[in-house]
């Protein structure tokens, strides 16, 4: 356990929760704006591995992949969004998540009557495989620092887009007072669904960027939902600066705990009960920190109270 | 008249109807993953079965999915006992549903013919009559893979597998076999998908090699992740991160790697030429060992049906026993325990054309049955 595995780990967890930021940040929106619990956002994850893998492997290469991934999940996005979702606005909660619920379901078996239930191929190009010396001994992946990077890059290109552009003040506008907004003379129903089609793109690329080290297959995007969700909880529902405090928070509690509770564990325990042990608490953490937060802060770190 | 033609023709079908139903037929429930993660072994598992059973009209099969819950298979075996009165289940992958559900299962005196979870405890004291294994015991192929790794030279060896039965009993069979040291052992998340932090560990470690369990998704990732990372030594782990299914999503990344399996699609005899062949015909693609055990499986089922009535218990318990059908692994009988006894081979993933395959090296473990034979009373 040394300094140089400490900070390998440090960046797998920032790795991990600017990933989970690009599913949140999506998530918080659409529900910060409209008001929606949209359950399937899981799904837009899936669609754009999918949509990456069918253009890597017709064109082979990575990055038009990446394109397609954006393009195809948003198009899936502004579909669903005027067929389905405009009409959950109005319900209460407990339907939009009984029909979302739905909505993965219908997503799923589409994708696996187009694509079949096994498991797709998608690599990562290949100036990004391979390790790179960032430090004296610390060499880290290179896609994962590219992962770190598009994340960043994408928050910032978020916080310019809500607090510097016309766009990003109805958005902000929509969020406070939605009736006050429509009164206005602004286009609703067009505005949810840009804000729609642009959190189902995101969850597309965070699709995209993880099915090419992991794996490309269907329900790939439910486990990561739910994770996703703990962050928006933790950092303040509606909130875009919450899901990236949550995100990263989340990430690194979780890749730390998981890692480095067993070993303390060791201490005063058989290394064979610390093993076992540690790893179910480990995966317990990021439950019990969202536990504790909700008890100092009930609305979340950056949740309006 | 009319009615009496009627009340004739009724009584007719009733007596038509008696007269199939004269025990030969056999009325199988299959509950496996078909959707959700996973869902290509559960599928394997059920094409494979329906193949040998095909064309056979004594047999009927109900299929359900269990979407890898242990709640709804449970559910679902309890409906199909009571209302569909299967007199067979079978199907279940994973060993966690496994426990769920068998237990319960065999206790109502239904069979139970498991084509892919074996779990120690129903090897062992939990062990029961009407419970067969037509697969392995879930420690054998990690056991296989403990043995190649002193064949190799492996003196220390990182060790990983999920935190769950068959993740527990993958480690212990490793271990069992194996007669290096450890430089670490982990239990991760059942379903997790990224190992950043494992094989940071494992760099960190200075291991000479890798043992790793991590069936369907989870394997998926870790081996395009760990050939990513740049560490240079060499991986070996059971056939289930290497299966027909999912070596095409894996990629390069895979090749080379030896895994250890009671089945491959390179085993000379004839029912494998059979079933490699009828398979790729009917379904279009190569089978894996999940679709191998699927349809020994139903070989297993016709073979007894043969011999006895299923509603003549003891006299179809003995039928199952004897494992009178030839399986696609060659030379199979079952232990006392209802496990197997078979070869467990070690495979190298290679490349045939463009398809990424398996071949046998060497046979691994020969004969070999199970550790938990003399736990259990029966």
């Amino acid at each position: 356990m040394t300094s140089i595995l400490f900070f390998e780990q440090l960046l797998n967890g920032i790795q991990f929760g600017t990933m989970l930021f690009l599913m949140s940040a999506g998530l918080t929106l659409i529900f910060g704006v409209m008001g929606l619990i949209n359950l399937a956002h899981g799904s837009f994850y899936m669609i754009g591995a999918f949509s990456a893998a069918l253009i890597a492997s017709l064109t082979g290469s990575y990055w038009l992949a990446l394109l397609a991934s954006l393009s195809g999940a948003a198009i899936a996005g502004v579909l669903i969004e005027i067929i389905i979702i405009r009409r959950l606005y109005r319900r209460d909660h407990l339907d939009q998540v009984l029909a979302t619920f739905a909505l993965i379901l219908l997503l799923s078996e589409g994708v696996r009557w187009c694509f079949g239930a096994f498991p797709l191929y998608l690599d990562i190009p290949e100036n990004l495989n391979g390790t790179l010396p960032i430090l004296d001994d610390i060499i880290y992946s290179k896609y994962r620092l590219f992962i770190i990077f598009m994340g960043l890059l994408i928050a910032a290109g978020l916080y310019i887009l809500i607090t510097k552009t016309r766009l990003g003040v109805r958005i902000r506008a929509g969020q406070n007072d939605r009736q006050m907004i429509s009164a206005l003379g602004i286009d609703i129903s067009k505005l949810y669904t840009i804000v729609f089609a642009l959190g189902a793109s995101l969850a597309g690329l965070a699709g995209a960027m993880i099915g090419a080290i992991q794996s490309v297959e269907v329900g790939m995007g439910e486990p990561i939902l739910i994770l996703a969700f703990v962050v928006i909880v933790i950092g303040g529902i509606g909130s875009i600066k919450g899901a990236l405090f949550g995100s990263i928070l989340v990430g690194v509690t979780d890749t730390i705990g998981r890692i480095f509770l067993p070993e303390f564990l060791k201490v005063f325990m058989e290394p064979a009960s610390a093993t076992s042990v540690g790893s179910s608490i480990g995966s317990m953490l990021i439950y019990i920190l969202m536990a504790l937060i909700l008890i100092i802060k009930p609305s979340g770190l950056f949740g309006k109270t | 008249m009319k009615k009496f033609t009627t009340t004739l023709a009724t009584l007719m079908i009733l007596g038509s109807s008696t007269l199939f139903a004269d025990g030969h037929k056999v009325k199988v429930g299959m509950i496996t993953t078909l959707s959700g993660g996973g869902s290509g072994l559960g599928i394997d598992v059920r094409d494979g079965f329906m193949l040998a059973v095909k064309g056979n009209k004594n047999i009927s099969v109900i299929t359900k999915d269990d979407q890898r819950k242990p709640d709804i298979a449970v559910q679902l075996a309890d409906k199909m006992i009571q209302s569909d009165k299967v007199d067979v289940l079978t199907g279940i992958i994973w060993s966690n549903l496994a426990m769920a559900v068998v237990p319960a299962t065999v206790n109502q005196g239904k069979f139970y013919l498991s084509p892919n979870a074996g779990p120690s405890k129903l090897a062992g004291k939990g062990c029961h009559k009407n419970y067969f294994n037509v697969a392995w015991q879930n420690d054998n192929l990690h056991e296989a893979a403990g043995g190649y790794a002193n064949s190799a030279g492996f003196k220390n060896s990182f060790i990983l597998a999920p935190n769950y039965p068959a993740g527990k009993d993958a480690l212990t069979g490793y271990k069992r076999y194996f007669k290096g040291s450890l430089a670490g052992e982990i239990y991760t998340k059942l379903g997790q998908k990224d190992y950043a932090a494992e094989i940071a560990q494992i760099r960190a470690s200075g291991a000479d090699s890798v043992f790793f369990f991590l069936p369907g998704g989870m394997g998926i990732g870790f081996m395009k992740q760990f050939s990513q990372s740049g560490i240079k030594i060499p991986v070996v782990g059971p056939a289930f991160s290497f299966d027909q299914g999912i070596l095409k999503a894996v990629g390069d990344a895979a090749l080379g790697v030896k895994n250890t399996s009671q089945w491959s699609k390179d085993i000379d005899n004839n029912a494998n030429k059979k079933f490699v062949k009828d398979f790729q015909s009917e379904y279009g693609r190569l089978p894996s060992l999940y679709a191998s055990q699927g349809y020994d499986t139903g070989k297993l089922l016709i073979s007894a049906m043969s011999k006895a009535k299923v509603k003549d218990k003891d006299k179809f318990r003995d039928a199952l026993r004897k494992a009178d059908f030839s399986s696609t692994r060659g030379k199979f009988s079952f232990d006392k325990n209802h496990h197997p006894i078979q070869n467990i081979y070690v495979r190298e993933v290679i490349k045939e054309g463009k398809i990424l395959t398996n071949k046998i090296v060497s046979v691994g473990l020969k004969d070999h049955s199970n550790a938990y034979v003399s736990e259990c009373k029966m």
